[in-house]
């Protein structure tokens, strides 16, 4: 069984929020008005932010101030608090670990956002807006099923949306491999954000393979997780800034 | 043809077949209210959920409060007129119809907030069709259903015999429909030996399973916050806690709509001094319990000091939600003072110069001065300790010169302080929930404003809180008269046989006398 997984060093990444615009146009997130944004209903399924958020730990005194930058995509939990907590099976983890979330079920009672303690997950305020030119431009992928619908399809006001992994990249892959009659390997696919990094900092494969780069990195000693101590255990890994 | 009391007749059953233009007046204005809050929820559901003030991290605001605040004050009525029933008081007899009417109501209306709270309101039966029994919300929905339908055959029980009443002695020129209802609601109601058996067996089995339906459900409730993990609400106390708060509220809400009763309707025959007395008792305890309660989970988190608990509680002592916490505690102090001082105080108290309402006027002069003090104006008091002295004296001095005006008042002084445990309570629900949300882990602190469209829908909810329980009472005795009936035959009985009791000195003598 393949453990789709991410690292992220802190190291190489230089916060140019490439990762945040290659995720947007990928999973047509809605671009917001200015006063909605500075009231916090910006949609970034792939947000970069100082770290620490509030301040709750010392940043260092003048003249030795060191801002550190998290790029945050959802942490794909193994014990993921959301999927816990809905009531309608509206988000769910797949055979392969990643948390999903199905547009056609979401309810909308934001159980799943309030639950989750990475802020990782989005509520859609209002029907989304694009201007005319833009809306030339949206990602045609969709994912869909049976009372089922995921991926990149447009979002109506009122359902969460959040990082999949771009599970529609996936599907892609897979179909790829079966036109051509082959078997399908875990490095034919990653998501949006890890193909844009500039600085190379993000790595993505599959945990369960030992062999795997993601496998190796998770291994290394500047390894650790966000909010290890809330026990969700995250599928995305950050490697400890020097 | 059932027979009734020529009094309980005029006082309960006529009321229900005449209006007067004051009750339909009242009418039109709750209709009004309702009316503009389905106007901004229509708004909310063409426009989307951002017509509130909700955003991220703020997910859930005034709505999942209402939601809290309504079922708490649901449990006034069946959990205390179930124990009540099952204790044998016999005080509760003419207070039972108003309590399960509350409760009835009060469940409509805050299952409703939930809906109201939806993003998608149209796919609500989706929680029944593709319901996960791990999630707490749907826990809440089998919880809160089950209570519903428990209340209603609850309040429904004990009006068989009222329905059929009203049946036998509808009048000539009465609305036809009415009659019809109370025939149907009747369901053949002869009051013959049998039926009186079942129903009584009825109404007990009732009884003991609403009391453990009451508590699972704000138990519930409880946990859609304490199964999350986020900061001030994985708290192992929010069950308890909210099931205390929830008893509190619900006997403030029934000691407002009892006081609101006994005079509209004049049934102060009824409703007695020993009614607010018992009841009142149980009121103190309930606020102690809920003090208790509300200083250990908050001094735990002092203690603790956690980076990220922390926070939530700084903004409650003294960040931006200190007016609504300090608030709330004032409320609830003068609460429990207005209903403990007039038990305190001997009854040739209230002619002591203490008690005279003149020592307010020594509580305001001193208040003025240490307000001045305060701002720098009368620097020779200014020293803190001096400041904080006179404050308390002045405190003092307040409680003093009221406790005798509430002794001599004991309804009006119970109903007031029912009203400040409303107010405290809502806003309790509000200190749980708004600080936790603004203050997340790993989202930037936010603060929440609520606009027009919550602060309407909320208007409208208690409208229409106060419109179906109107309505209600407006077609159903406000006092169950066949259990009023019943007890008048009981003390009567009671009344024959004198048995003296016993000097507790005597009475230790021959427990003595036993133990030899």
């Amino acid at each position: 069984m393949t453990k789709w997984a991410m690292i992220v060093d802190l190291d190489k990444c230089v916060a140019c929020q490439g990762c945040s615009i290659a995720c947007r146009h990928e999973n047509n997130t809605p671009a917001i008005s200015p006063e909605e944004a500075a009231m916090g209903r910006a949609i970034r399924w792939n947000d970069v932010f100082p770290n620490p958020v509030n301040g709750t730990e010392e940043a260092g005194a003048y003249p030795h101030v060191r801002t550190r930058y998290l790029p945050r995509p959802c942490m794909h939990c193994e014990n993921p608090p959301c999927v816990k907590v809905c009531p309608v099976q509206g988000t769910f983890q797949d055979e392969n670990g990643t948390v999903r979330q199905n547009y056609a079920r979401c309810i909308g009672c934001r159980f799943c956002t309030v639950a989750c303690p990475y802020g990782a997950r989005y509520f859609n305020w209002h029907d989304p807006y694009w201007s005319p030119e833009m809306a030339r431009c949206l990602n045609p992928d969709r994912v869909v099923g049976r009372d089922d619908l995921e991926g990149p399809a447009v979002r109506l006001r009122g359902v969460v949306e959040k990082c999949t992994f771009c599970i529609q990249r996936l599907y892609a892959a897979q179909d790829r491999a079966a036109a051509e009659g082959r078997d399908f390997r875990p490095d034919e696919y990653v998501p949006a954000c890890v193909q844009t990094c500039t600085a190379k900092a993000r790595y993505f494969g599959d945990l369960d393979d030992p062999d795997s780069t993601v496998a190796m990195l998770s291994q290394n000693p500047r390894a650790f997780r966000l909010l290890e101590d809330v026990g969700t255990r995250p599928k995305v890994i950050y490697l400890r800034e020097g | 043809m059932l027979k009734v009391d020529e009094k309980d007749k005029a006082k309960l059953l006529e009321p229900l077949f005449t209006a007067s233009p004051r009750f339909w007046g009242f009418i039109l204005l709750l209709l009004a209210v309702m009316g503009w809050g389905a106007f901004m929820y229509g708004r909310q559901v063409l426009f989307g959920l951002g017509e509130t003030g909700m955003q991220r991290p703020v997910f859930w605001g005034v709505y999942m409060v209402n939601f809290v605040f309504f079922i708490g004050i649901s449990h006034a009525g069946t959990l205390i007129s179930a124990i009540l029933r099952v204790t044998g008081a016999e005080w509760r007899r003419s207070i039972t119809r108003v309590a399960e009417a509350i409760t009835a109501v009060a469940l409509i209306v805050g299952s409703l907030q939930i809906v109201i709270d939806m993003g998608r309101p149209e796919r609500f039966f989706y929680v029944f069709r593709y319901g996960r029994l791990q999630s707490p919300l749907l826990w809440d929905a089998i919880s809160v259903t089950a209570y519903l339908l428990g209340s209603l055959t609850y309040l429904y029980l004990p009006l068989i015999p009222d329905a059929a009443l009203l049946r036998d002695h509808f009048p000539e020129n009465g609305r036809r429909w009415q009659k019809r209802l109370y025939t149907l609601l009747a369901i053949g109601w002869r009051g013959n030996r049998q039926q009186w058996l079942r129903l009584e067996k009825a109404i007990a089995v009732m009884a003991v399973l609403i009391i453990p339906i009451a508590v699972s459900v704000h138990t519930i409730i409880s946990w859609i916050l304490a199964t999350t993990v986020q900061p001030g609400w994985h708290s192992t106390i929010f069950g308890p806690y909210f099931v205390v708060g929830a008893i509190f509220s619900g006997i403030g809400a029934l000691f407002v709509a009892m006081t609101v009763v006994r005079r509209v309707m004049g049934l102060e025959d009824y409703i007695t001094g020993r009614q607010y007395r018992n009841l009142g008792l149980l009121f103190i305890v309930m606020n102690a319990v809920w003090m208790y309660f509300t200083y250990a989970e908050y001094l735990t988190l002092a203690a603790g000091q956690e980076a990220n608990e922390f926070p939530v509680l700084a903004s409650k002592l003294w960040g931006e939600f200190a007016p609504g916490f300090w608030t709330m505690v004032a409320l609830m102090v003068m609460a429990f003072w207005i209903m403990v001082a007039p038990l305190l105080l001997p009854a040739r108290a209230v002619k002591k110069g203490l008690f005279h309402p003149l020592a307010s006027w020594g509580t305001a002069v001193i208040a003025l001065l240490s307000a001045l003090s305060l701002a720098g104006r009368l620097p020779m008091f200014a020293s803190l300790p001096v400041v904080i002295g006179a404050l308390a004296l002045s405190l003092f001095l307040a409680g003093m010169g009221v406790a005798a005006w509430f002794k001599t008042r004991p309804v009006g002084a119970t109903a007031l302080a029912a009203i400040f445990v409303l107010v405290g309570m809502w806003l309790e629900r509000w200190n749980i929930i708004a600080p936790t949300m603004t203050h997340p882990y790993l989202v930037d602190y936010a603060t929440y404003q609520p606009t027009m469209t919550e602060y309407a829908i909320t208007a409208a909810s208690f409208a229409l809180f106060i419109f179906l329980f109107t309505v209600f009472l407006k077609l159903f005795p406000a006092v169950s008269v066949w259990e009023v009936m019943e007890g008048r035959v009981i003390e009567a009985e009671r009344a024959k046989v004198h048995i003296p009791l016993p000097e507790p000195s005597r009475a230790r003598r021959s427990l003595r006398g036993a133990g030899d």
